[in-house]
């Protein structure tokens, strides 16, 4: 149960989302333009991939599994391989730069400062651009602010995985916004 | 020099605000929500939170941007600021913001770090369930920026009586996009909070 009355009985974010509108409302828009902006060179898949890996890093069970099911829908996969790609990226089949973004990523997730030259470079050479490397970094910055804010409020979580997958198209088809929080 | 191509004239997350407007829009709101509210926690009270979690994450830039926040709102108390960074607990602030200063840096470690017993110390001081959640939200988004800034190598300026000058400019305009967009405040020679 929450640590504090939030008023509604929503899973994870969406919780003190709704407590808190003035700021749910900047969180939605914060997760749209970074998730779902089609206005990106990298797809909506590889940017929820990022987001997944970073909550799984943090051990963010909710964050984790809503995002891991979206990059699932947008990468028409199953479980299996996002669950492959959380616990071992340079293993998995995906490309090389998503693999040294995942790398940037992982980085950012134990601090800022983690992040060295050598994987902006490698980052670089595999044709990531600075737009590409400055939206990873502010995404696995913000998924350590979401997973945080999830966790530190301890708000409840669906144990059923399937319920995740299951939401993701309408996710997919809406983005992101305080409207559809209650849906 | 930061690792990617930015106003070199900009420090900090304001380079990266310019970089990327679209995503500083947001960012900014949040800032101006989470620290110029001055519901159940004063503007001092937020931006000590904010600079308490940027020290523990060893953010130069952002501790000492909020830092100088925090001083200006105290009516130039940096004493103050810096006693809270040496030793929250004996330091000269209310039972009720040291309790939440001990959410904040179990945030700053990680969500499942706060316990029952920090709510329960933060409630007996008078915190209310709104002032929690603040804290906890100011807490997680200066492990955003913290991490933003670093993590791009961005500009952290040297010259320590820049970050007074940028702080008047917050406490008079607030957050938003005039802190990139116009021209950067000039430091003033003799002591502002004198």
């Amino acid at each position: 149960m929450a640590y504090i009355d939030l008023k509604n009985d929503l899973p994870g974010i969406r919780g003190p989302m709704i407590y808190r509108p003035e700021t749910g409302r900047i969180l939605n828009e914060l997760a749209e333009v970074l998730l779902h902006d089609e206005d990106n060179t990298l797809s909506r898949a590889e940017r929820e991939l990022i987001g997944t890996y970073v909550s799984s890093e943090n051990d963010c069970f909710f964050c984790q599994n809503v995002h891991g099911a979206m990059a699932q829908h947008y990468f028409n996969s199953d479980m299996d391989f996002i669950d492959g790609i959380k616990k071992d990226f340079r293993s998995a089949p995906i490309s090389p730069k998503l693999k040294a973004l995942l790398a940037i990523a992982g980085s950012v997730q134990q601090g800022g400062k983690k992040v060295t030259p050598d994987q902006i470079d490698t980052a670089r050479k595999l044709g990531a651009t600075d737009r590409e490397i400055h939206d990873t970094v502010l995404i696995a910055a913000a998924f350590c602010m979401f997973n945080r804010y999830v966790d530190g409020l301890n708000t409840w979580a669906p144990q059923d995985r399937q319920i995740y997958v299951d939401r993701a198209p309408m996710r997919a088809a809406e983005g992101y916004s305080q409207e559809g929080l209650k849906k | 020099m930061a690792y990617i191509s930015v106003d070199k004239n900009l420090p900090g997350i304001r380079s990266l605000m310019a970089f990327r407007p679209e995503t500083a829009r947001p960012l900014s709101d949040l800032a101006e929500v989470l620290l110029r509210d001055e519901t159940g926690l004063s503007r001092a009270e937020r931006e000590m939170i904010g600079m308490y979690v940027s020290y523990l994450n060893d953010c130069f830039y952002c501790q000492h941007s909020h830092g100088e926040l925090a001083a200006c709102y105290l009516g130039g108390n940096r004493e103050l600021v810096d006693a809270v960074k040496k030793d929250y607990r004996s330091a000269d602030i209310s039972g009720k913001l040291k309790a939440l200063l001990q959410i904040a840096a179990k945030v700053q470690k990680g969500g499942k770090m706060v316990k029952p017993e920090d709510i329960e110390e933060a409630r007996r001081e008078g915190a209310t369930d709104r002032d929690i959640h603040d804290t906890v939200l100011i807490a997680a988004a200066f492990c955003l920026y913290n991490r933003y800034v670093d993590g791009l190598a961005s500009l952290t300026p040297t010259d320590m009586s820049t970050y007074a000058a940028r702080a008047k400019q917050v406490v008079e305009k607030g957050y938003g996009p005039h802190i990139y967009a116009a021209a950067q405040p000039i430091p003033q020679t003799e002591n502002v909070h004198a």
